[in-house]
């Protein structure tokens, strides 16, 4: 864990002392790129906003309940353990949700058990998709996704389905 | 197209199931709350995406970039043939994924959306082809050698090995991003030609 917690600010030291001993304006550099990843921060705000409504609307119409009331027996049969349905429904839609409703099934299952294991490794093998692809999207000005979306959900369910499988036998 | 179907689909939804189990005014209540949390979702990456920026800024203009684009080049021009060979997308690219892999995910983003921004001018057109479909779907299967998030959410509910699950994760993401970039070759077939 120690290690970890250097590789930030290790990587930072290493790469503007580096940069420095090639004789370059580091600072001047780092400001140039500050301004330019601002601009680009501006022209994602909009998604993130458009997005969170609607993920904050169906969280709180109870439409991902319904949802997972549905999944459960499905689950059952694929061998995913039913109880992280909500995770694989919140997963490709809200990062934070996600990781709070995994650290949920920790809690009540306890981290070593099997949906406890299974939420792990779904949460760090997978990323937040329908963020993923407003924020790439939405910067570069993208406007037909074309088969982007269903391309990396089936990424996510192929990722789901194994979790289940390497939590049990890794 | 496919995200206003999507986020049309979402809100019709959420406004039919509160209509059906009489929760209209929490429905309301979380539209506005979801707007604002999507300015504090922007405000909370905002420090990151400008530090990290910055930092590609300077492996960039030190030529520190181009080492790392060297090593990984040969397996970039494979996933990205067209990408992979312009000196610019190729030096975002290698960033990305090495922040990928560090688990540095803060410092992937403004990396990967570089190199989709150069992508985007190499193509010249607002569609996405089959190189940024395929940038999309490297980054939502996330590869990452440290999953430090989940690791410290494991440590914080009492595991006794918080990091024992990471050959699961490695192998996991890669059944991921093969079952991804698959599928992305199969339906590029499909697209390939239409609008």
């Amino acid at each position: 864990m120690k290690l970890l917690d250097l590789l930030a600010p290790l990587l930072l030291c290493a790469v503007s002392l580096a940069a420095l001993a090639r004789r370059q304006d580091v600072y001047g550099a780092l400001v140039e790129g500050g301004r330019k990843g601002l601009e680009v921060l501006a022209s994602i705000v909009p998604a993130l906003v458009m997005l969170l409504t609607a993920v904050h609307m169906l969280r709180a119409s109870g439409v991902l309940d319904a949802l997972t009331a549905l999944l459960a027996p499905l689950f059952a049969r694929l061998g995913i353990p039913p109880e992280t349905a909500p995770l694989v429904l919140i997963r490709p839609i809200s990062g934070s949700a996600a990781l709070a409703v995994g650290a949920d099934l920790m809690a009540a299952y306890g981290p070593d058990s099997l949906v406890g294991r299974t939420a792990a490794v779904m949460l760090g093998s997978s990323e937040t998709t329908f963020y993923a692809v407003s924020v790439y999207f939405g910067a570069a000005g993208i406007r037909r996704t074309r088969y982007a979306i269903p391309a990396a959900l089936v990424a996510d369910l192929a990722g789901f389905c194994t979790a289940a499988l390497t939590a049990r036998l890794l | 197209m496919a995200m206003s179907w999507i986020w049309s689909g979402m809100v019709a939804a959420s406004v039919l199931f509160s209509i059906w189990g009489g929760c209209t005014g929490a429905v309301a209540a979380a539209a506005l709350e979801g707007a604002a949390a999507g300015i504090r979702l922007a405000l909370s990456l905002a420090g990151a995406l400008c530090l990290w920026s910055g930092l590609m800024e300077v492996l960039e203009a030190s030529g520190l970039g181009a080492g790392l684009t060297r090593l990984l080049g040969p397996l970039l021009r494979r996933v990205f043939p067209r990408a992979g060979r312009d000196p610019r997308a190729a030096g975002y690219l290698s960033a990305n994924v090495s922040a990928n892999l560090l688990g540095l995910g803060n410092a992937a983003t403004p990396m990967g959306i570089a190199a989709a921004r150069r992508m985007r001018e190499l193509a010249g057109s607002d569609e996405a082809d089959d190189e940024l479909c395929r940038l999309v779907v490297l980054n939502t299967a996330s590869i990452q050698l440290i999953p430090a998030t989940v690791a410290a959410a494991r440590a914080a509910a009492g595991s006794a090995a918080p990091f024992d699950i990471l050959p699961a994760v490695w192998v996991t993401s890669l059944a991921s991003v093969a079952a991804g970039l698959g599928a992305a070759a199969l339906l590029g077939r499909l697209w390939r030609g239409r609008p």
